[in-house]
This record gives structure tokens, C-alpha cells and sequence, in this order.
């Protein structure tokens, strides 16, 4: 198999496999290291197609010797070809990812998928995480599955949805009075003591992998071809980074005839480091304090900041920011152009492409792939109050004169 | 007057072992780190470059980032803590 290290980001020292995540030389991050160059194209693209239909069925590029087992499992989920929405934006050709369709309903069922297997590998007996909300679900839901013990931190402002959606599957839900980077700094220092796998701490070079599967799927469901476009949500940077490390992967052993395409990166306004520093023209964030219905988003201090930023300038991309009424506007565009009904994370996505198309940043021939991470029930806050119900008596009369009134003319 | 300063993992291996340590007398963070870097041999290039912190990098006083307050200029006060860490992890 093809997993050969963990290597430092920054200065190339070499490390083991195993829950480690920071370069002991210089403090940069750790990354999974694979030596490609047995792989044939051909052969593995066979392999690819007889595989289960789960993420696993791209174990030659996760970091296990063996392919593991899982029991809720990930990936494979819809690619839908966007043309309402296509044309709504003046777009040629658009194409949603819906990584909604999920078994927590999030993209976060790839990353826990692959750090859990790995904690297991390891021996752990008890996984954590630091959560935003998605990784939340998803943890709690596939330590339940696993039948590992977990304590699943998250700021003690999260929507209720997903504060329920988790405590369900019988996690220790701690939520902690700050915001998510002070979780994630409380998880940090946990995790230099306790015997536990923190899959976004100690456990995040693996743990990060997982993204690159939205990659292979886009790659495979397009027929192995890459688009010329991809927008992505941006929080610590990490999804889009590895998004593009996907596409890169596959042309270097030539399933593909390119690279990463242009990448685009999407924040919330209210909480958007990584685009502030992508127009003031710097290589690093300076943190913030958010403030944003995008809470899926909302990290202040985010950790591949620079190398999301590196990727946008390189790829001729761009990380772009929305306002909290833009994002509203975003959800209900992709729900009535597409039917996808997604969280504020996709309405960030979803307000960032339309704001590309407005600026005339994308050509009308190119291909454009939005992925879309998360589920709308899961902050259905957001769309509270952004439409009208038509209420009649049960009687016939009633809604012919609420009809002739014109009080459903809108629906 | 003294601060505590609380070791990451990754940089016990220059400290002895040591998870946290006293540092007496120190007026700003930057001095607080100058101790540490004469007490400890190999730490400064651990976590410093160019008379700075390495990117990666996250130094905290009572919780807060140093960067939402003064950065090394930060002042500390006698039972202060200060928390090195890494900035990798998340998301």
C-alpha cells in the first residue's frame, strides 16, 4: 500500500504513523506522505469502480496499510447537474455536490470516518473532538456505531438542532462558554495528557485525508475528468486545501489529465480571516472574533489559513465573503433553483458563486462544481420568517377566496 | 511576582519533561519567552524565528490570544498564565 509517513508541512522532518500532529523541529503541521509511484491508472481505476460504495473505495490514497472496516460508513453521495441554477446566475454549466446525503447529514461523515478507523488502528479506546456542530453529530454518531466511548466538545451557543442531534447518540456533550476557538484551545490542551484520539487535534493528519474524497467523487461521477471550478466553504481551511490535494493526487498517477482546478473559497463576512487576508494580499490571518449565523463556519483562527490562501492565489481563484443576508438568500436560492435545502454553510457557498458570477469572474463555458456540506434542517433558524403561510378554513370555499385574494400568488 | 507558564507536549522533550514552569519578574510576554529560551536549551528555534513567533505558533494569557491583545508586548501580571500551543488544530 502506498502510505509511507507522517511530514512536516513546513521544514520536511519525517514522523511515524501515529496521533501525532505537530512538528516537534517547527511547530508546523503534520501530513499524511504516500509514495504513488506504484500505482497504475488503469489498474486502479478498475479497483476503483469494484469498490464498496463508500469512501473506501479510494483506500489506496487513506492512510491505512489494510482498508478498514467501518460501520456507519461515508461518501458516495448525489453530484446534480444544477441547470435552473445555471441559469438563474447567467452560469453555463453548474453541478451540485450534496454532501448533505451523508449519514449525519454533513461532510464531516468523511473526515470522522477516516479518524475513527485510525483511532481504532491505534488502539484508542475514547474519541473526541473540538466541533462547530457538524463534527459533533458525526462523531457522537459513528463512536455509537463503533462502540467506542466520546465527549464531544462545542461552544454552549450552538443551534439547538444540532446540540440534539448529538447528545441523542449518547456522547458526553460538553458545551463550553466561549466560542469555537476557545473549545478548541481547551481541546488542545486536553489532548497533551489525556489517553484519548482527538480526531481534530491529535488525530487531524488523518482526520484531514477524509476531505479528499469529495474530490475523488467529483472526479468519478464527471466521468474522471475535473472540473474547471470548484467552490468551497471556507472555516479552517482545511476542506479546501485538501479538496485540491485530491485532484492533484489523482493526475499525478494519471487518472486524471489535471490538477486542482480554480478554487474558490467562501466565508461568512462576519467571521472572515481567511478573505481579509486574501484581499489585503496577506500570507497569514489575523484572527477574529465571529459573529455570524454561519456557526458551522465560525472560526476565528484558522489553522490552514495560509495554505488556503496560497492555494486561491496559485489556482487563480479567490476567497470571497457574504453578508448574513446574502447567506439567507443563498439557501433559498439553492432551494427553489435545485431543491437542496441546505445549512447556513451552503448558503455561504451558494451567495459566494453567485457573487462570482455578478463580478463576471467566471466564463460562461466553464464547468462549476459547488459543494455543498451541510443539511438545512440542522439551522432551520435561518429560513424562520423568510416566507408565508397560507392559512384557510377546511373548506373549499375558503381556499378558492384565499386563491382569487391572490394570497398564494407567490407560492 | 511570577507567572505560570504551561508547556505544550511538543516542546517537553527541551524542558525535561517539565509540563509547567515559574518565570519571576517578567514585565511582558516577550520577557516571560526570554526566560524560557536561557533556561532552556534548543527552545527558542523551536518556537521563534526572526525575533518573532513561527506562524504555527499560538501563545495565550489568561485564555486570550496574544494577538487580540498586545502580541509579545502583552504585560503580565504576578499569577498570570501563560499558555504555549500549537496553531494546527481544528476545523
Amino acid at each position: 500500500m502506498s502510505v509511507v509517513s507522517l511530514s512536516c508541512r513546513e521544514c520536511g522532518e519525517q514522523y511515524a504513523l501515529e496521533a501525532s500532529y505537530v512538528c516537534e523541529v517547527c511547530f508546523g503541521p503534520l501530513e499524511v506522505r504516500y509514495d504513488l509511484s506504484g500505482l497504475d491508472a488503469a489498474e486502479t481505476r478498475r479497483k476503483i469502480q469494484a469498490g464498496p460504495a463508500s469512501i473506501w473505495r479510494y483506500a489506496d490514497f487513506l492512510p491505512f496499510d489494510k482498508p478498514p472496516r467501518s460501520a456507519l460508513g461515508a461518501g458516495m453521495t448525489p453530484l446534480l447537474r444544477a441547470d435552473r441554477l445555471a441559469r438563474e446566475l447567467g452560469l453555463g454549466e453548474v453541478w451540485v455536490k450534496n454532501d448533505a446525503a451523508n449519514p449525519t447529514h454533513s461532510f464531516k461523515d468523511r473526515v470522522v470516518t477516516v479518524a475513527l478507523a485510525k483511532a481504532q488502528e491505534l488502539g484508542y479506546q475514547v474519541v473526541a473532538c473540538a466541533s462547530t456542530g457538524n463534527l459533533a453529530n458525526s462523531v457522537a454518531a459513528h463512536a455509537a456505531a463503533a462502540g467506542l466511548e466520546s465527549y464531544v466538545f462545542v461552544p454552549s451557543d450552538l443551534e439547538e438542532q444540532k446540540i440534539l442531534a448529538t447528545g441523542v447518540y449518547g456522547t458526553k456533550l460538553v458545551a463550553v462558554q466561549g466560542s469555537y476557538d476557545d473549545v478548541n484551545r481547551l481541546c488542545t490542551e486536553l489532548s497533551s495528557d489525556r489517553d484519548w484520539a482527538f480526531v481534530n487535534v491529535n488525530l487531524r493528519p488523518y482526520y484531514a485525508e477524509g476531505s479528499k474524497t469529495l474530490a475523488f467523487e467529483i472526479a468519478e461521477q464527471l466521468g474522471f475528468e475535473v472540473p474547471d471550478r470548484v467552490v468551497v466553504p471556507v472555516a479552517s481551511g482545511s476542506l479546501f486545501t485538501k479538496i485540491a490535494r485530491g485532484f492533484d493526487e489523482w493526475h499525478q498517477v494519471g487518472l486524471l489529465d489535471r490538477g486542482a482546478p480554480t478554487m474558490n473559497g467562501a466565508q461568512a463576512l462576519g467571521c472572515s480571516p481567511v478573505a481579509q487576508a486574501f484581499e489585503a494580499g496577506h500570507e497569514v490571518c489575523r484572527p477574529v472574533r465571529p459573529k455570524t449565523i454561519a456557526k458551522s463556519l465560525a472560526i476565528g483562527n484558522p489553522a490552514d489559513g495560509p495554505y488556503a490562501l496560497d492555494l486561491a492565489r496559485r489556482s487563480g481563484g479567490s476567497i470571497d465573503s457574504v453578508t448574513d443576508d446574502e447567506i439567507r438568500e443563498g439557501i433559498s436560492l439553492l432551494a427553489r433553483t435545485t431543491g437542496v435545502f441546505t445549512e447556513t454553510a451552503g448558503g455561504v457557498t451558494t451567495a459566494v458563486l453567485r457573487k462570482l458570477a455578478e463580478r463576471g469572474d467566471i466564463d460562461p463555458s466553464e464547468r462549476v462544481v459547488l459543494v455543498i456540506t451541510g443539511e438545512g434542517l440542522k439551522t432551520l433558524d435561518a429560513v424562520r420568517g423568510t416566507f408565508d403561510t397560507t392559512v384557510v378554513e377546511p373548506t373549499v370555499e375558503s381556499f378558492e377566496a384565499a386563491l382569487s385574494q391572490d394570497l398564494l400568488a407567490a407560492a | 511576582m511570577s507567572v505560570t507558564v504551561k508547556i505544550p507536549t511538543q516542546l517537553r522533550s527541551v524542558t525535561g519533561g517539565e509540563s509547567d514552569t515559574e518565570v519571576e519578574d517578567a514585565g511582558t510576554v516577550g520577557d516571560v519567552l526570554d526566560r524560557l529560551y536561557e533556561r532552556y536549551d534548543g527552545l527558542r528555534s523551536r518556537i521563534a524565528e526572526d525575533g518573532d513567533l513561527r506562524r504555527f505558533v499560538n501563545v495565550y494569557v489568561g485564555g486570550e490570544d496574544i494577538r487580540f491583545l498586545d502580541g509579545l508586548e502583552t504585560s503580565v501580571e504576578d499569577g498570570d498564565e501563560v499558555t504555549i500551543l500549537p496553531a494546527v488544530a481544528g476545523g
